[in-house]
């Protein structure tokens, strides 16, 4: 294979960064909407979400700059124009969502005149002022932009499903963690 | 493009609807919506708005209440119970809130009500302590359940404002320790207010000190100010404010200060029901004074937008398996999210009557 060939797989760690961050965003999510609603449950819940909420952070910075300096593989040919401008579109927003939804679950504490306990004696300091109004709105913003992370998801795995089991040319290989040889990648059929 | 077979096309779709509606039903099922009767946070904070009427800004219990600060001396005695920097010797400065129980934010203040004591603690560097006391000796309920059920058997009737003594021997006849507990609480005299009052922490917590070792404790604020009974006579004519005015009025006469008790656990002690009183014979360790020199109205001070969460805790200190504390923070929390997105109104307790 010539070095001049474009990529038929996202890089390997960009592969893990995709991987590791979808079990941790979806354990965040489902964690947050049951820690709402539990009362016996709610220390536990609210103790791991905060340090779970920071790593996805730090994750976030490294996979945006990681992928301002990778090449990515080309859409497969099946993708239409606005196909393409939807996944571009989407994957904008996703990265959008999992650095606001950490900033300002931090900034709503902050505001909120919490102090933000990550685990033993490690504290974040505070990177907003004490406000309450501030805090109300950052509060209702973290709900509405894990929703909004939610039905992203929702719509990013109906596409990749779509593409890997009706039109079957696939797509999901691309972010597969396993290495798939170039050849194996051609679509098949007419 | 690989084509489907137009037999297989339908199970496929099918497949990848299901798989979507799933995941969605998971994560409807986890915030609770199919199951509304549930108790959350937010069922229990609707109850208390039900009951009390709404009082927007205002907290959803403990509505009415003034801001104090001060400051707790350290003696070293506490750091032999958890390496919590707050026992190191010397001077933290405190942010606190004294308050009587119910969510009426303009109730007239009666001698009779729970009185309730919220302390910040926050060393300059260090980790911040939040405490929120009363001063019964016991608490009335063992669980979060028991404590929803109470609130709505002493909720006052529509028909007659007060409230249904039947429903209320219905509960204690549910929840006997509750009734062993209240009967417990009648046995022991209420001081005539805020100054000459112990405030207890009644849920048990667990410290760790430098080496590790772990006990179970409860803490109390035991005044130094002496006792003097509820006085019986002319409360008819009482001020709305009275309990509030007398505190007042005792700062500003000279600082008010409470001992920091904390009560150590012996093997078999009910750390998990907050109803029990532990053996009075347990190990007590003094350590420190609380000093309260300056008091404010809710209006100016930040202690309003302090959520007084009892498991805002320093390293050195955990929560027990006491039921109560995760359904206290998660409630507390869904309080002070509702409060502080409100229009905030003044409060029964003015800057002018405070001084400030």
């Amino acid at each position: 294979m010539a070095t001049t060939n474009p990529p038929t797989q996202f890089a390997l760690r960009s592969r893990i960064l995709h991987w590791l961050m979808a079990v941790m965003l979806l354990t965040m999510l489902f964690l947050g909407v049951t820690m709402v609603a539990s009362l016996g449950n709610y220390h536990k819940l609210v103790a791991i979400h905060r340090p779970l909420g920071i790593m996805i952070l730090i994750l976030a910075v490294i996979r945006l700059i990681n992928r301002m300096f990778t090449t990515l593989p080309p859409f497969p040919p099946t993708m239409s124009r606005q196909e393409r401008w939807i996944a571009t579109a989407s994957e904008k927003l996703l990265y959008g969502l999992m650095l606001a939804l950490p900033l300002v679950g931090w900034g709503m504490l902050s505001a909120g005149h919490y102090p933000i306990v990550m685990f033993g004696p490690l504290h974040l300091p505070p990177i907003l002022p004490a406000n309450p109004t501030l805090y109300a709105v950052l509060r209702k913003t973290h709900t509405i932009l894990a929703y909004l992370l939610f039905v992203t998801f929702l719509a990013h795995l109906s596409a990749v499903l779509f593409h890997t089991l009706i039109v079957r040319d696939r797509l999901l290989q691309r972010m597969a963690l396993w290495s798939i040889r170039s050849g194996e990648t051609k679509v098949k059929g007419d | 493009m690989a084509d489907v077979p137009r037999a297989s096309l339908i199970p496929r779709l099918l497949a990848i609807g299901g798989t979507i509606a799933g995941i969605a039903v998971l994560f409807a099922y986890a915030g609770g919506w199919p199951t509304p009767h549930a108790l959350t946070p937010a069922r229990i904070a609707n109850t208390f708005e039900l009951v009390n009427g709404p009082h927007p800004g205002f907290r959803r219990n403990h509505a009415k209440g003034v801001c104090v600060s001060g400051w707790f001396n350290s003696n070293i005695e506490g750091a032999t119970l958890s390496k919590a920097s707050i026992f190191q010797p010397g001077r933290v400065p405190v942010l606190g809130r004294f308050s009587l129980s119910g969510g009426q934010p303009f109730a007239a203040d009666a001698p009779q009500t729970v009185r309730g004591l919220g302390i910040l603690f926050k060393p300059p560097e260090g980790e911040e302590w939040r405490t929120a006391m009363i001063n019964l000796p016991v608490f009335p309920v063992r669980t979060p359940q028991a404590f929803y059920e109470q609130l709505l058997a002493s909720a006052p009737d529509h028909a007659t404002g007060k409230p249904d003594s039947a429903r209320m021997q219905a509960f204690l006849a549910k929840y006997p320790e509750s009734a062993r507990a209240i009967q417990f609480i009648h046995s022991h005299a209420m001081s005539s207010g805020f100054e000459n009052s112990t405030f207890n922490s009644l849920n048990a917590f667990r410290f760790f000190n430098a080496a590790s070792a772990e006990v179970c404790v409860r803490w109390s604020m035991v005044p130094v100010q002496p006792f003097e009974p509820i006085s019986t006579a002319d409360s008819g004519q009482a001020d709305k404010n009275q309990l509030f005015d007398a505190l007042i009025a005792s700062i500003h006469r000279h600082p008010l200060e409470w001992h920091l008790i904390i009560t150590v656990a012996q093997p078999g002690d009910p750390t998990d029901n907050a109803t029990i009183h532990w053996p009075s014979d347990r190990q007590q360790v003094d350590a420190g004074t609380l000093t309260i020199d300056h008091v404010e109205s809710d209006d100016t001070s930040p202690a309003r937008d302090i959520n007084f969460d009892p498991l805002v805790l320093p390293n050195g200190m955990a929560a027990s398996d006491d039921p109560l504390l995760s359904a206290r923070s998660a409630v507390y929390s869904q309080s002070f999210t509702r409060r502080e997105g409100e229009h905030k109104h003044p409060s029964a307790v003015s800057p002018a009557q405070t001084g400030k």
